[in-house]
């Protein structure tokens, strides 16, 4: 078991980018550049906390089994897993984008079910449950805006940044279900057993957000 | 689906486990432990059944409980039975209804659980539930005595009362009062206040607060920073309770009740969190868990949940604590299976007979050892000396080796 030492579980790719410039505000900096390295586990400025990168939907595997006592993950990650043993005290602001549903354009309303292409299965049985609609939901892991191209899916329900993608692929973003930034979690009992230490570095993450309460 | 080949036979569901011999042995030896040192506090064992209505399983503390409880028809009456998942609403029932008088009732028990789906992560969907329930007693000194014997089980059991440990304490008023003085009801949000606070998530609190008049939401967003050390008391006192006075008794409450768990356990770090809402709908005073470092779950937790009885009833005062005991087992050092057992041979001799079972009176375990038999568990063996059946040293076992 780990004692002492806060672990801090980062989501890889974008979300780390935008990430490690907040930490460093915060006064955590990693002691090597980790977009350099394939290290998994990064000391810091900081003796007291380190670092690991992860997939995104890891962090809260993670945090939930105090793998690690914090974590940064997209929101659109937390809605889809659900909150249960974790806290999520902060919005960073970063990595913002929308999760939508999206179709070809000139899509009509089929007649049967409507079908839907997505990696996020519980939050579109949600959306599409609010809206009395009932969906056939099709799991995939990638390229949702093939599905609908290749008449596997009549709509997708996916992230959205610029909407390129979508474009590109003779498709438009419908509506939005949520807007997603990246949340700082915690797990519970860390809380607990660390708080004066876990609350301070709380506090300087969320001095170091420029509006912590992210877009409205 | 394909039918299940017979190489798979040995499976068993997500989530249900077994216990094979030296951790049975160790589960039981902590539920009897346990159970004894209840029943020196007074606690008497009682034997809810496995299965009950759920009319009366789902009600009162049970009423979070419906998407965990198991549930079949009952042939005999066409009503619906739960398999239970929780074992407080059973004892509640049991001490509103079927334990007649106005007297202070001390209940313990322990049985097997059954969730539809593991109600956390680590947690197995057939949890061993031990706990104990004090029925008839309002004042603070029963909420002071419950979680006295939570600890002095913990210690019994060999968790260490220490450093790693964590007892948090809440009040399951407080929430109620700061909410009701918000209008947030009036708003039609209170379930996503609920949600933001149990995720102790600040965004998406200030963003459902935005619908509610700052005056009135001040307490909630106030509310959502009352955990830490007990300063939070003062805190809370100063920050919530010009809005909700009510909250001052429940305050109140809390500090005898921390002050009073200071003086008896110096050694128990305590933690405050007035916006831990777990079981709000019926608590109604001091909650409390035990928690150890690493560990999502608690390793104990309880409250108090008075005039829960009123729906079998009897409107009764209430306290009590629960734990899971393969969760506890985890956490402590598996003990060494004892190595002291004694080898007999497998013979038609009365007078190896006699000696055998005089061993076993006295306490000691005697194996016959069929067709050849070895077991590690045995340093000792029966030899006849002198005519006379005796267990010695084995030959070759040096000090408990097999």
């Amino acid at each position: 078991m780990k004692t002492g030492k806060l672990t801090l579980a980062l989501t890889k790719g974008r979300i780390l980018k935008e990430t490690l410039p907040l930490l460093a505000r915060a006064g955590v900096e990693p002691l090597e550049d980790m977009s350099k390295s394939r290290k998994l586990v990064f000391p810091t400025t900081r003796d007291d906390v380190q670092l690991v990168v992860m997939r995104g939907v890891d962090v809260p595997v993670y945090v939930r089994h105090g793998a690690a006592d914090l974590g940064v993950v997209g929101k659109d990650t937390l809605l889809e897993q659900g909150s249960e043993g974790v806290y999520e005290p902060l919005d960073l602001g970063i990595a913002p984008c929308r999760l939508m549903t999206a179709a070809p354009l000139g899509f009509d309303w089929p007649a049967r079910r409507l079908r839907v292409a997505t990696k996020f299965v519980n939050v579109a049985r949600d959306y599409f449950a609010r809206r009395g609609v009932q969906v056939e939901l099709i799991k995939l892991y990638g390229a949702m805006e093939l599905a609908p191209a290749m008449q596997l899916a009549d709509m997708i329900v996916d992230i959205v940044d610029t909407g390129n993608t979508l474009r590109a692929n003779a498709m438009e973003p419908l509506d939005e279900i949520a807007r997603v930034t990246s949340r700082l979690i915690v797990n519970k009992a860390s809380l607990r057993s660390h708080h004066g230490a876990i609350n301070h570095l709380i506090d300087a993450i969320a001095a170091a957000v420029p509006d912590a309460r992210g877009p409205n | 689906m394909e039918k299940q080949s017979p190489a798979r036979a040995w499976q068993l569901p997500d989530g249900i486990d077994e216990l094979l011999p030296d951790a049975a042995a160790q589960v039981e030896h902590l539920r009897r432990s346990l159970l004894d040192c209840a029943s020196r506090w007074g606690y008497r064992l009682v034997t809810p059944p496995m299965v009950e209505f759920t009319d009366s399983l789902l009600v009162g503390v049970g009423e979070d409980l419906d998407l965990l409880t198991f549930k079949v028809p009952d042939q005999l009456t066409g009503r619906m039975l739960g398999l239970r998942a929780d074992m407080t609403p059973q004892v509640a029932r049991m001490d509103a209804h079927s334990l007649h008088g106005d007297q202070v009732n001390r209940l313990c028990y322990a049985g097997s659980t059954l969730h539809t789906r593991s109600g956390s992560l680590a947690a197995s969907r057939s949890p061993l539930q031990l706990g104990a329930e004090l029925y008839g007693a309002k004042g603070l000194s029963a909420d002071i005595e419950v979680i006295a014997l939570m600890l002095s089980m913990l210690d019994v059991a060999g968790v260490e009362i220490g450093q790693d440990l964590t007892l948090d304490l809440g009040h399951g008023d407080i929430f109620k009062h700061v909410l009701a003085a918000s209008g947030a009801a009036d708003a039609g949000i209170e379930s996503a206040i609920f949600d933001a606070l149990q995720r102790k998530s600040r965004p998406d609190l200030e963003r459902l607060l935005d619908q509610l008049p700052a005056s009135s939401s001040a307490g909630l967003r106030a509310l959502i920073d009352m955990h830490g050390d007990l300063e939070v008391l003062d805190r809370a006192e100063a920050e919530l309770a010009d809005a909700a006075p009510q909250i001052r008794e429940s305050l109140k409450e809390l500090r005898a009740l921390s002050t009073a768990l200071q003086t008896r356990y110096p050694d128990v770090s305590l933690y405050v969190d007035l916006a831990e809402l777990r079981g709000y709908r019926y608590h109604t005073g001091v909650v409390f868990a035990v928690y150890t470092r690493g560990l999502g779950e608690a390793l104990a937790r309880g409250g108090r949940y008075d005039n829960v009885g009123e729906v079998y009833g009897r409107a009764r005062p209430a306290t009590g604590f629960a734990t899971d005991l393969r969760l506890l087992a985890a956490q402590l050092t598996s003990k060494e299976a004892s190595r002291d057992a004694i080898a007999a041979p497998d013979l038609e001799d009365e007078n190896l007979q006699e000696a055998v079972r005089a061993l076993r009176h006295a306490g000691e375990t005697v194996i016959v050892m069929l067709d050849g038999e070895t077991d590690s568990r045995c340093s000792r063996e029966m030899t006849k000396i002198d005519g006379q059946w005796q267990p010695r040293l084995r030959r070759g076992s040096l000090g408990g080796e097999g």
